[in-house]
């Protein structure tokens, strides 16, 4: 069938320019029909039976990228472009495809997300509804950062996210040595400070309760404590399931298969209707605070796992070494065993870790509306009914670039502790 | 006699149903260098495995530097502060440049303060040609290079006895010498030493004694010139004749 398309005669080096300009007017001419067809409304091949013209743009194209599919033509682009996008013929179907998907969808999208959307004012009417309403975002977007945190104590949440952000980044730039204690800080005291900044109650700050928290500053407050929770409890997890000491081995066992098997659904409800008739009378725990402790458990039981692969797939000579030298079970595991394994499974944790992240919406289900659920509650507020789609893609959007973050991070930490070669 | 530091008296030891130790009774005397030879599954790295107790034995007893070898683990975690061990595969730790593997355990083991560790760990860089490749991670260097590391960070350590695991076996023929050198160097310097290899060579040049073994059994225990010259039994002869 392909012998047919040589009435030009096999695509060859002696004439290259024929073939390249031929093949490059056929594939151009390809792109127009698809680009006439999907925003002027025109078909140029309109004089052919439905069935023929539907699939010209592709024909044009394959038959284009097919003349142009010369080897060694010297010319460098061509040479490459031949490699990577126009191997074969299938290659070359592929490559046809892709571009005219791309140029039938994203223009729309653009025009949905942008050119046509409207950005400024304080009311739905506002909005043509030609493209996307993001007035929508705009005036609820305390509200979905915030939540039903109370106007005049926003200052509280700005502050300790400001002092994260600070620290953070401060202990990038700062000697060693002081790193080490801005580290000890973040971890062991800011969590402190932070808490009682949010929830007041003391040093003369209002009380706020944990119902009226939400928005996106709760999907950070619960994925930064359930991320700083479940990795220790997920090493100690894994150490354990590896043990000589049946005890130890037997319930670490039971823990992980037992918090894997659990949707996290149902652990979420469990958190928040089932453990206050477990917890002894007088005892208060907050909803919040359970819901943490749920989530936490539930991956740290994934991060045992993904630490334990990491555990196997050490070489039994490394226990060994370390054993010689007078190594004690901490000290062996401490510095040469984990540092070794948790370097091996950086992107197996940076998984959980996304996935963790992802999994917060879900606190939805016990009445804790973070980011998504405020969303939720917006879109059925009477005055902005029909703005779903607005608000899901600003969750999407923003989701996306929280786990993009996290995931350039690990790809960096790699590189970092990339020692062998 | 009294400068005995290693002892073992009628060890027996099993894997599953498999006995890997048969009745081993092996006496070692500071500053005495042995050479263990024999057919591979004979049981030669498992016994001297045993020695600082990388592996239990069922039956008997191990008595190293005056400590016996029980279930307590402070003697056990003593002893293997004295005892130093090389293996066929190096088990540098990757993670860790080569200055660092050898100051790890003087820092945290031995509570060494961290300038004296990076000095002395120079120091036995130093003896075995390799100072210059400090700052560099095992990945880094050649099969003997790293089994010179690997020495210098056992002695790093400051053993009375050194336990080498065929220390030979996994390096190309050309680097076999650079790594028999510094063991050679470690002897005259009169350390303890275990040898478990087949570079006769190198046991007829430095041992006091060699042991022949199979299947879990010292066939043969006798004095280096005498081992070589006239082997009694009829095992250690076809193993002699096979590897010479």
């Amino acid at each position: 069938m392909i012998k047919k398309l040589y009435f030009l005669g096999m695509p060859t080096r002696d004439k290259l320019n024929l073939f390249v300009s031929v093949g490059t007017l056929l594939f151009v001419l390809g792109i127009i029909d698809v680009i006439l067809n999907s925003f002027f409304e025109m078909n140029i091949t309109s004089f052919l039976p439905r069935w023929i013209n539907y699939f010209t743009p592709l024909v044009f194209s394959f038959v284009g990228l097919h003349y142009v599919r010369i080897e060694f033509s010297g010319i460098r682009i061509l040479d490459r472009l031949n490699k990577n996008i126009n191997l074969n013929w299938f290659n070359a179907i592929l490559t046809s495809l892709i571009i005219f998907v791309l140029i039938k969808n994203i223009p729309p999208l653009l025009n949905w997300l942008f050119f046509d959307a409207d950005f400024i004012g304080t009311s739905k009417e506002e909005c043509s509804r030609e493209g996307a309403c993001w007035i929508f975002v705009n005036v609820w977007f305390k509200r979905l950062i915030y939540g039903l945190y109370p106007n005049s104590e926003i200052w509280r949440i700005n502050l300790s996210f400001l002092m994260l952000i600070g620290l953070v980044i401060s202990a990038f730039f700062v000697a060693p040595k002081i790193k080490k204690y801005i580290i000890i800080f973040l971890l062991f005291i800011f969590p402190f400070i932070a808490m009682n900044l949010i929830s007041g109650g003391n040093f003369g700050l209002e009380w706020v309760e944990t119902p009226a928290w939400g928005g996106l500053s709760l999907t950070f407050i619960i994925s930064i404590f359930a991320l700083l929770f479940c990795f220790p409890v997920g090493m100690f997890l894994a150490l354990g399931r590896r043990s000589s000491a049946p005890i130890v081995r037997y319930s670490s066992i039971g823990f992980i298969e037992f918090w894997r098997g659990v949707p996290l659904i149902t652990v979420l409800f469990m958190a928040s209707v089932m453990m206050p008739m477990f917890l002894p009378d007088g005892v208060y725990m907050d909803k919040l605070v359970r819901v943490i402790i749920a989530i936490t458990l539930f991956e740290a039981a994934y991060m045992a796992e993904v630490i334990r692969g990491g555990l196997q797939a050490l070489p039994r000579g490394q226990y060994d070494a370390g054993k010689s030298l007078g190594m004690g079970y901490w000290r062996m595991h401490l510095l040469v065993i984990l540092p070794q394994a948790l370097k091996l499974v950086i992107p197996g944790v940076a998984n959980t870790f996304l996935a963790l992240v992802k999994d917060t919406p879900l606190i939805l289900v016990v009445g804790l509306l973070e980011l998504v659920g405020m969303i939720d509650m917006a879109k059925t507020n009477p005055e902005w009914l029909g703005f779903a789609t607005e608000g899901y893609v600003f969750a999407g959007v923003v989701f996306w670039i929280i786990c993009y973050s996290m995931s350039r991070y690990s790809q960096y930490l790699e590189r970092k502790y990339k020692t062998d070669r | 006699m009294s400068d005995q530091i290693i002892e073992m008296l009628d060890v027996n030891k099993w894997f599953g149903d498999f006995q890997v130790l048969k009745n081993i009774n092996l006496k070692v005397s500071q500053k005495q260098k042995i050479v263990v030879c024999g057919p591979s599954g004979s049981g030669k790295s498992t016994l001297i495995r045993c020695i600082n107790r990388l592996e239990e034995h069922q039956k008997g007893k191990i008595i190293v530097d005056g400590i016996e070898l029980s279930e307590n683990t402070k003697n056990i975690e003593k002893i293997r502060a004295e005892v130093g061990m090389v293996f066929q595969q190096f088990n540098l730790f990757p993670h860790l440049s080569i200055l660092d593997n050898c100051t790890l355990a003087p820092i945290w083991v031995k509570k060494t303060p961290k300038t004296q560790a990076e000095e002395m760990a120079l120091k036995q860089l130093e003896k075995v040609q390799i100072s210059d490749q400090a700052k560099k991670f095992p990945g880094q260097l050649s099969g003997g290079q790293q089994q010179r590391a690997a020495i210098a960070r056992a002695l790093c350590m400051e053993p009375k006895i050194m336990l080498f695991d065929e220390p030979t076996s996994a390096l190309d023929p050309e680097m076999i010498k650079e790594v028999l050198d510094a063991m050679v160097n470690l002897a005259k310097g009169g350390m303890t030493m275990i040898v478990v290899t087949h570079e006769m060579g190198f046991a007829k040049e430095v041992a006091d004694e060699v042991i022949f073994m199979d299947e879990g059994m010292i066939v043969e225990k006798a004095e280096t010139k005498e081992f070589f010259a006239n082997p009694k039994s009829d095992r250690t002869k076809l193993f002699l004749s096979q590897i010479l």
